[in-house]
């Protein structure tokens, strides 16, 4: 497929977070394109949600994100979102098509969901091999099929920026290779920028454009080889020399 | 019009309570109430708001006291306007506080409570009250039944409108938001209308009974429902049943009507959970 796009872009400058006078992100300074794929990796309390919550406005920030979006450069850019696993209620009665057809039409769900949405909803999730999942309960899901019907809905519509935040903690691991199928092919698809904050180094290094080591500030960048060359990440990962040459040859 | 309702009621229902006006009144009212406490007790459940709205429904006697210390015979107005300016109060700041928001409504409810307690009982007077905490639906007024008319008209507007971005509040609000959804306006509206409903209730159904009321048939719901829709149909369908059982029954044994509905709803509830329970078993 042609990249169509080169004028989407998001650049941060300086970004800073303080939670209660405490530095918790400073001086962040990243540039991320469209059809690109960014991993944000570091360890517990490096700043990657909090980062993630800054882009989404959700938090207070010094610095600068700007959004050139490719349809107008003023605009807000249309933000597709996958939080963290969730703690939901395993009786919560909301079905994955109630979630769907909701991001799809403004049509109360609580009054039923008529024909022509239930198979608009069925096609979004047959593209994230979600559509056998339509008349189940969101509590009652698995962390991976969970991720993948939250996936669906932060792609409808197609956003400009695709945030997931350690979107496979609670997958298993044949559901974390089809999720990172999907994203991968949503990107080339869609032309969409995509930020991941994971902590799965391995599972994630083939995907990615772009990694990016976080531990308060940038510590590391570059493309996965050149990021698991970097002995930092050894320090702040504290990773065993043999993890890091599985890595190296992957 | 109202005369037009008493003829149905009484073709409908030819028994001997349909001679009264006030079970026809109370019949109507419930009516009204019923799906109006299920259509918000299905959010209250879903966003597990069950003590926020028994905070809201204590409350009530801060907001009685108030009318009896500026010498009000009817204190209904500033019950309204206390149990109201309490839940935006809540709401607002439920997210500047360090404290589980347990602990803090915990806080609110001994408050208010007591605060209303002391106020009420000044000179031994707090048998005069009493009548709120378990309330009268049969002494409802025909100004109180317009009341609800319009109440339902405006909450259903509400649930037409952004249901669905309250259901996807439930969720995750953060989520919500990525969608556009005004979440603190959403939730400042929601928490308003329930705290109307709670206020105009509390004469009818109690202080003690009003959140029992509005948790039971959505629990019940919860159990059986596998989407929005089942779940929104089986809570009116159950808070509509146990509202016209409760009520005649409790004109047969004497009772007081809001606990007899409430034990209508509990019932429910243990049915719809062993339901449950057994169809997981199998």
């Amino acid at each position: 497929m042609q990249n169509t796009c080169t004028h989407c872009c998001t650049k941060i400058e300086g970004l800073g977070v303080k939670f209660a006078d405490r530095a918790v992100l400073e001086e962040v300074n990243l540039h991320l394109n469209c059809k690109e794929l960014l991993a944000l990796i570091g360890p517990n309390g490096a700043g990657k949600t909090t980062l993630l919550r800054a882009i989404l406005g959700e938090i207070p920030y010094s610095g600068e994100i700007n959004f050139l979006v490719r349809s107008s450069p003023k605009k807000k850019p249309a933000i597709g979102y996958v939080p963290q696993k969730l703690s939901l209620d395993a009786d919560s009665p909301i079905s994955v098509l109630d979630l769907i057809a909701a991001a799809i039409k403004r049509c109360p769900v609580w009054l039923g969901v008529k024909r022509s949405v239930r198979e608009e909803a069925k096609a979004v999730l047959t593209k994230f091999s979600a559509e056998h999942l339509m008349y189940r309960r969101i509590g009652e899901l698995s962390g991976g099929e969970l991720q993948r019907v939250f996936l669906a809905m932060a792609m409808t519509p197609v956003p400009d920026i695709l945030l997931l935040d350690e979107p496979v903690s609670a997958v298993d691991v044949q559901g974390l290779s089809l999720f990172y199928d999907i994203v991968s092919r949503l990107k080339q698809e869609y032309d969409i920028s995509v930020i991941m904050a994971t902590h799965d180094l391995a599972g994630i290094a083939p995907h990615a454009d772009r990694m990016v080591l976080l531990n308060r500030t940038i510590v590391a960048e570059g493309t996965p080889r050149e990021v698991f060359a970097n002995n930092k990440l050894l320090e702040t990962f504290q990773l065993s020399l043999w993890n890091i040459s599985s890595l190296k040859n992957d | 019009m109202i005369d037009t309702y008493y003829k149905i009621i009484e073709i409908l229902f030819p028994f001997a309570w349909t001679q009264y006006a006030f079970m026809k009144n109370a019949l109507l009212a419930m009516f009204f109430v019923a799906p109006l406490f299920a259509l918000l007790g299905t959010l209250v459940v879903g966003k597990r708001m069950a003590f926020f709205s028994d905070v809201l429904g204590h409350s009530a006697l801060t907001g009685i006291a108030l009318g009896v210390v500026l010498g009000l015979r009817e204190p209904f107005w500033p019950m309204l306007v206390f149990i109201v300016a309490l839940a935006v109060l809540i709401n607002l700041f439920k997210g500047l506080t360090q404290a589980s928001s347990d602990t803090v409504l915990g806080v609110f409810f001994a408050m208010t409570v007591a605060l209303g307690v002391v106020i009420l009982s000044r000179s031994g007077g707090f048998n005069k009250f009493t009548g709120y905490l378990i309330g009268d639906i049969l002494a409802i007024s025909r100004m109180q039944i317009y009341g609800l008319i319009g109440l339902s008209v405006v909450v259903l507007w509400y649930w037409m409108f952004f249901g669905n971005n309250l259901m996807l509040i439930s969720v995750n609000p953060v989520l919500a938001r990525t969608r556009g959804v005004r979440v603190f306006w959403m939730e400042t509206g929601f928490v308003v209308l329930l705290a109307v409903v709670v206020a105009v209730s509390i004469r009818l159904i109690g202080i003690l009974m009003v959140n029992s009321l509005l948790i039971l048939p959505a629990a019940a719901a919860r159990n059986i429902s596998g989407n929005m829709r089942a779940y929104t149909a089986w809570s009116i369908a159950i808070s509509i049943v146990s509202a016209l059982g409760g009520l005649v029954l409790s004109y047969y044994l004497g009772t007081a009507t809001g606990a007899t509905i409430v034990l209508f709803c509990a019932g429910f509830y243990l049915l719809t959970a062993l339901g449950a329970g057994l169809m997981h078993r199998r």
